[in-house]
């Protein structure tokens, strides 16, 4: 599929500064360019080192428990009375989400730098659950840096952390969740950047992380793929994915590219309300949202929820893991190539696929997967029972009964 | 010639070395932020920076994270900010550098506020968040509005890229004087002086440091090898603990005097 303006659709690379068309690249202190480009030729080397893979694939079998199943999930399928439904079961992956594949990756890179120090950013509190695993299985140093408001919501997580041996800081400063963790790490970073190894945890941040995390995440749509294959003799007619950063998106999504006729359907947190600070749709286009706006956050250029000043905007999630201001560039280039769509679902639509999944699967996923369960239930309606649709668990809900419970309580 | 190289000649003619003085825009507000542009220049400043609040400063430190935050809650933008630096302007003659991060410039639009930044009398702009490698519309667009890129260095720096940063800026170059965010320093470290001599090896344009200098003694160890220091934190701390008080202009104005007093062995 070649557009008039010469962007082949069915690929999704980057040029060699990280730049998928406009968005990515490397907008970052001048101080971190050395560690940069030290990390991106790092991973560039363990590319194409078979014995680096062969260690990647090991722990993600014998530690992490992968692959992890495609489950058929009959009673959601026969709810939505249409195409088939499958789940992507990251929830079952060692500590509970798909967010262990990313850590395991980059710890084996830290490794290979001979970095001894580990830093990272949380906003559920997953990938902090996952780095300080990761640091253990390593003897690595760790520390997590995760928003007061995140630490307040997600307590079960840093509880997790510490028996983990991370040391947790909590962030006080701006609004308290994942972003300004994020930029307390890169302070971090900045500072201690001779002995550290930035350990991010999505597909955003400045080259290599958003091409780097997607290789590592990748795992999960090459898994798909096969068991969808084996399963249905065919290729799924969509996928659907919650979109924070956008790592658990994109690798379900990447192994798909090339396959013109699977649909990709990201899906962004709608939060409670479409006003600039009530949601953290990127994409979302309605006036007065702050979205559908270029900008530069955390070291890339993609789409980022902005005030009319170039402020970066308060965000609202009921997930923490969602609740982000800036999405990863590729989805950003595949956003603009049309290659992938965007929806958004709101906290309540969420809560809603949540206790769908719950009493019809016997399964609770995390509040930032649950985002992707009714959008994969309306589209599986308009469909047939011979297409097939893959939604990813990115994770398992435990970490949020406790904020479910409460929101029932306020609202019984 | 621009502003900041016609400065630096004249310095260098007189065998002096020069003092920047950094001030966030807004902060306490800014009116006051005009009368501060003015005392400084009056106290001794050479040139001077001035700061855009971005709500999220990831090279900064506590002390301008929060004369940020402070600028931002009086509603500061980037259009009054302009119009400070322009009512500034009748009134001093020195060089103003505007210190930013990008997505508030990227947000006005780059031509805009390139056309109403140097109307506005802004001889240059360093974006901390942008290096070389994203910045060629940037630096064309600069030039073709008379207003100089300036790009910073690091220690971490290698030598090959510290060739390309120096090819690049105009005016002059700010190196870090070490790996860290801004903050004031009780001692400054020997990295400063290693880079500005690597940094003196590829280029002849002067070379200012900054990041940790804080007191009169870390302002005339600087002058030892660079031909600038630019002094941030100490002042913006300065800034604070008067909060909205009238003697904030006063108190400034006698900070950068003792800066500048070279028997003065203390902060
Ligand atoms: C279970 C789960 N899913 C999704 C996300 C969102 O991140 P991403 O978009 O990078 O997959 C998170 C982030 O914390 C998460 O914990």
């Amino acid at each position: 599929m070649q557009a008039a303006d010469g962007v082949n659709r069915l690929v999704s690379e980057p040029d060699e500064f990280g730049h998928w068309g406009r968005y990515g690249g490397r907008y970052v202190p001048e101080t971190l360019v050395a560690p940069l480009e030290e990390m991106t030729a790092e991973f560039m080397r363990a590319q194409g080192d078979a014995s680096f893979w062969e260690e990647f694939h090991e722990l993600l079998r014998d530690f992490s428990g992968r692959p992890t199943p495609l489950f058929r999930a009959h009673r959601l399928t026969e709810y939505a009375g249409g195409a088939q439904i499958f789940l992507k079961r990251e929830d079952l992956s060692h500590t509970g989400s798909h967010k262990i594949n990313n850590a395991v990756g980059q710890a084996l890179l830290a490794r290979r730098m001979g970095k001894r120090r580990i830093i990272a950013e949380t906003g559920a509190g997953q990938h902090g659950v996952a780095t300080a695993t990761v640091c253990a299985l390593f003897g690595l140093k760790c520390i997590i840096y995760m928003g007061a408001e995140d630490v307040r919501r997600q307590a079960l997580n840093v509880f997790r952390m510490r028996l983990l041996g991370a040391e947790v800081v909590t962030v006080n400063a701006g609004t308290r969740t994942l972003k300004d963790a994020i930029n307390e790490a890169l302070r971090d970073w900045v500072t201690n950047v001779h002995e550290t190894y930035y350990l991010l945890g999505s597909a955003l941040g400045p080259h290599p992380y958003p091409l780097m995390v997607r290789e590592f995440q990748s795992v999960i749509g090459r898994e798909a793929r096969e068991q969808i294959l084996q399963r249905t003799g065919k290729l799924p007619s969509a996928l659907v994915a919650c979109v924070g950063g956008g790592s658990n998106a994109i690798g379900l999504f990447h192994p798909f590219i090339a396959d013109g006729q699977v649909r990709l359907i990201g899906v962004e947190a709608g939060g409670r309300g479409e006003l600039l600070g009530q949601h953290a749709a990127r994409f979302h286009a309605a006036p007065g949202s702050g979205g559908h706006l270029e900008g530069v956050l955390h070291g890339t250029r993609s789409y980022v929820l902005q005030d009319e000043g170039g402020q970066i905007a308060t965000t609202h999630s009921v997930s923490a893991g969602l609740d982000y201001a800036a999405v990863g560039p590729e989805h950003a280039y595949l956003h603009d190539n049309g290659r992938a769509e965007y929806l958004s679902a709101t906290d309540d639509e969420a809560l809603q696929g949540l206790k769908l999944c719950a009493e019809r699967e016997g399964i609770i996923p995390a509040l930032e997967s649950s985002h992707a369960i009714l959008p994969a239930l309306n589209l599986a309606k308009r469909l047939t029972k011979n297409d097939a649709i893959i939604v990813n668990l990115s994770g398992r809900g435990d970490k949020d009964v406790q904020l479910i419970a409460s929101a029932e309580d306020t609202t019984a | 010639m621009g502003r900041i190289e016609a400065k630096f000649a004249d310095l260098k003619r007189r065998g002096r070395r020069a003092l920047i003085p950094f001030v966030t825009a807004g902060d306490p507000d800014l009116p006051t932020t005009e009368l501060l542009l003015a005392e400084l220049a009056r106290a001794g400043a050479d040139l001077i920076e001035v700061g855009v609040p971005f709500s999220d400063p990831v090279a900064d430190g506590p002390v301008i994270q929060r004369a940020s935050e402070r600028a931002l809650r009086n509603g500061v933008t980037l259009s009054a900010l302009l119009g400070c630096v322009a009512g500034s302007r009748h009134r001093l003659e020195i060089p103003i550098v505007l210190f930013s991060y990008f997505n508030p410039l990227l947000q006005f639009g780059l031509e805009r506020l390139a056309s109403e930044a140097r109307t506005a009398g802004v001889d240059g702009i360093l974006v901390t968040d942008l290096i070389p490698e994203e910045a060629s519309d940037w630096e064309k667009i600069l030039q073709a509005n008379a207003i100089d890129p300036i790009f910073l260095v690091a220690p971490t720096t290698s030598d090959a890229r510290l060739k390309q940063i120096t090819g690049r800026t105009r005016g002059f170059i700010y190196a870090i004087s070490r790996t860290g965010v801004t903050g004031a320093r009780e001692e400054m470290t020997g990295a400063a002086e290693a880079l500005v001599r690597r940094v003196r090896d590829c280029t002849d344009l002067p070379v200012a440091v900054g990041f940790g200098v804080t007191t009169a003694k870390h302002v005339r160890d600087v002058w030892r090898y660079a031909d600038a220091a630019v002094v941030g934190s100490a002042i913006v701390q300065e800034i604070e603990r008067c909060g909205s008080n009238d003697q904030v202009v006063r108190r400034v104005g006698e900070l950068v005097r003792r800066l500048l007093r070279t028997e003065d062995d203390g902060a």
